[in-house]
């Protein structure tokens, strides 16, 4: 097992990630660096559309390493996450013995042997990731979608990089790959499953870091639009609304602003716009409300 | 004991679980690169600790105690005891006199508008240092700190930002900001982004005012006592009858998921039979890819029957906060079950399962309930008793033998006749029945409560006046 750092040292995590186009914040880059360090899954939770899912890609883009994804869904089991034996490679196998030998060369012993060898094991991604030569990056996304039962399956990998088949024995790591797990939260997670990761919490951004995300997707903004989008993002963040606006919603916003020619926002136009960033009726009208008369 | 495996006990003793595991990869997280930066220790030490986010609010002013200003400290040796005891030595017998060196240059003899003026200068420019030394000055002059007595600091935060006249100086900044820089052409706006630029200035000031008053508490009196004053209720500990208006909206937050996971015990109860039937032609069929050998048999899914959840949940004055907290439970528990009848009453009944819209804001169901729901027969105070007598006879087929019923409320019901034998009748009927109390065990069958009468007919009567009593319910429930 190979044990070498993809990082040198939070900055380097912090480069690394903006060059391509992914803007942290400590938080962030000290458990990508600890991960990395540690050798530790990361367990990234936080509302929709806060770029969890984008960090793990970004991590791969940045270390140049290969993305293995795992979506979750309610259902996934074994056969679909970590291996599976191929039936039919098998069957062939054993009638092409049938036709050749007549069975006198080789034993069953031997041909049991070799119809269990890797050769017929469809890997699947968790297996995938960790038999993979490379460096890679494996993202198990929205792990809360999977029953509890099913969380299971994950702890082996989780904790010792290794999957255990009966008929082969346990398949180890040959490269630690870097493991990202998201989770809207929809359901507590196991205690178990929680020990084994590092914690990362990905809040909306502040003000200045929202600018920067904005202005690296929508490099042609100018300069005092944007100004005027981070704050209006801001104000609206701090109603009481059901769904506030996530990063991608304001990215969408800053587009279609431009798309539209404006170049500098008042309420008319933020009325008439402000359905790219809220999604319900409700929220739509207390937001309106709110800024109209705060005189 | 070194200061890592000290500032977990510290959160144990808050009810923060923490397991050896995590306390060892704390302290495998200290590595060099993260020990120079005060604010990358406190994440790494975030992200092995603390596994739920709600918990996050009391890491940090754990951390601020024990990691304050010394944090440099860490980066010369593994937080040996030695220094630690050199720490406390230095800090013993400290006073507000020995402050005034802390403060810096410029301290002396200033007048209470000077300081007003730099601040509000500082806080134009955004000067991080300056603010910084002005923040302790401002203590130094108005806090006024009593060494010894055992106070958690709101009061010197109070008196120094009464002093320093902070309304004045926020609406004093809003102004300039106003002035300075005419965003767009809508007034409205304008003025909204100055308030909002200015009251994140202002709260910006009074955290490095509050960081700085702590300070001071904790080198006069230790971390440990320091600890202990600031020590809130975790999340899951507050009394939802007792609940602030911040408190219920987080306590709202962490509602959805419990609910989801109530929903999914529920359902579980009959998902245990994990294979269905044989499924032989689906067997057959695949079998030809392979030759015809039946080398994977399929099997029928299970059938999940959906849970059939009744609710009745008491909304009088007695309980008014805890119904909210019931309104969100029963909003938050509609989204996860699909055949799910609520209803409300105090003394009267009716039915309010349609007016959880999942298109609507939930405030405005709940406004919808009490302004419209019929659930007042007489004059407004609970009735036990009625209220089920009415139940049954309106909706005799709303309990069915495959029903689970959650009665939420007090049991408190103001000497009216409890009639019994109409839970009897409920409990005879449905599969279970569990009654959820916010009221202390310890005030059951006292005065006008009648938990007793009622519980013979219930399969479990649970207190629950917290988020974890909640989980604990959902959790037995498996």
């Amino acid at each position: 097992m190979e044990n070498e750092f993809v990082f040198k040292s939070p900055d380097d995590v912090m480069e690394s990630l903006e060059g391509v186009d992914y803007i942290s914040s400590a938080t962030i880059t000290t458990s990508v660096f600890l991960a990395d360090r540690l050798k530790k899954p990361v367990l990234i939770e936080g509302p929709a559309g806060t770029g969890k899912t984008e960090l793990a890609k970004s991590v791969a883009a940045a270390t140049g390493s290969r993305l293995i994804r795992l979506q979750c869904y309610e259902g996934l089991d074994e056969a679909k996450a970590l291996y599976e034996w191929n039936y039919k490679k098998q069957l062939l196998r054993i009638q092409a013995q049938n036709l050749v030998t007549d069975a006198e060369n080789e034993t069953w012993k031997q041909l049991e042997e070799d119809i269990f060898s890797e050769e017929f094991l469809l890997t699947r991604p968790l297996l995938e990731a960790i038999t993979s030569e490379a460096q890679t990056v494996l993202l198990i996304d929205e792990v809360d979608r999977i029953e509890i039962e099913t969380e299971a399956l994950l702890l082996e990998i989780l904790s010792d990089f290794q999957v255990s088949i009966p008929e082969l024995g346990t398949l180890e790591a040959k490269r630690l790959p870097l493991v990202f797990l998201t989770s809207n939260n929809s359901r507590e997670l196991s205690e178990a499953l929680k020990r084994r990761c590092l914690f990362l919490h990905i809040d909306y951004p502040d003000m200045d870091r929202e600018k920067n995300i904005i202005k690296r997707r929508v490099p042609d903004i100018e300069a005092a639009l944007l100004d005027q989008i981070g704050e209006f993002v801001r104000s609206i963040r701090q109603m009481d609304l059901k769904k506030r606006p996530s990063v991608s919603e304001s990215i969408d916003w800053a587009r279609t602003l431009i798309t539209l020619g404006i170049h500098t926002l008042n309420m008319e136009i933020a009325g008439d716009t402000i359905s790219v960033l809220l999604k319900y009726q409700s929220d739509i009208e207390t937001a309106l409300k709110e800024l109209s008369i705060n005189t | 004991m070194d200061l890592i495996t000290e500032f977990v006990t510290e959160l144990r003793q808050y009810g923060i679980p923490v397991s050896l595991g995590e306390s060892i990869d704390a302290h495998e997280a200290l590595i060099s690169e993260l020990l120079d930066d005060r604010e990358l220790l406190r994440e790494a030490l975030a992200a092995t600790l603390i596994k739920n986010n709600s918990h996050r609010g009391a890491f940090d002013s754990l951390f601020n105690i024990y990691f304050g200003v010394k944090a440099d400290l860490l980066s010369d040796d593994l937080i040996g005891e030695d220094d630690f005891q050199d720490e406390e030595n230095k800090a013993s017998g400290n006073n507000p006199s020995k402050s005034s060196k802390l403060a810096g240059g410029g301290g002396g003899s200033m007048t209470q508008e000077e300081v007003i003026e730099m601040l509000f200068n500082a806080l134009m420019a955004n000067q991080q240092d300056r603010l910084n030394r002005l923040a302790k000055l401002s203590v130094s002059m108005f806090a006024a700190i009593e060494p010894g007595r055992p106070v958690g600091g709101v009061y010197y935060l109070y008196r120094t930002l009464r002093n320093l006249d902070i309304e004045k100086l926020q609406a004093k900044i809003k102004n300039a900001i106003l002035k300075q820089k005419q965003q767009t052409n809508d007034d409205n706006l304008n003025e909204r982004f100055a308030t909002d630029e200015a009251t994140l200035k202002i709260e910006k000031l009074k955290k490095l005012i509050e960081d700085e008053i702590r300070q001071r508490l904790i080198e006069d009196r230790g971390k440990q006592a320091m600890a202990k004053t600031l020590k809130k209720p975790l999340l899951e500990d507050i009394d939802i009858m007792r609940a602030s208006k911040q408190e219920m909206f987080d306590l709202q937050q962490a509602i959805l998921p419990l609910s989801r996971k109530l929903a999914s015990r529920l359902a579980n109860r009959r998902r245990h039979l994990r294979q269905g039937r044989l499924n032989w032609p689906a067997t057959i069929r695949k079998s030809m890819a392979m030759g015809g050998s039946l080398a994977e048999p399929i099997f029928r899914k299970p059938k999940i029957s959906k849970p059939d959840v009744v609710l009745l949940a008491d909304l009088s004055g007695s309980v008014a906060s805890f119904a909210r907290f019931t309104l969100q439970l029963v909003y938050a528990l509609s989204s996860q079950f699909s055949k799910i009848r609520s209803f409300a009453f105090i003394d009267g009944i009716d039915e309010i399962t349609s007016y959880f819209d999942l298109a609507t804001d939930p405030m405005k169901s709940f406004y919808r309930i009490n302004t419209e729901a019929d659930i007042m027969w007489l004059d407004g105070h609970s009735d036990y008793g009625h209220a089920l007598s009415e139940f049954v006879r309106k909706w005799p087929e709303a309990v069915t033998s495959k029903s689970s019923v959650l009665i939420l409320g007090d049991a408190r019901s103001n000497y009216h006749n409890p009639h019994t034998e109409i839970l009897k009748q409920i409990s005879k009927t449905s599969k279970h029945v569990y009654w959820l109390n916010p009221e202390p065990q310890a005030y059951w069958n006292s005065g006008d409560s009648i938990v007793k009468e009622y519980s013979t007919y219930c399969d479990e009567v649970l207190e629950v006046r917290t988020l974890r009593q909640l989980e604990l319910f959902v959790d037995k429930l498996d």
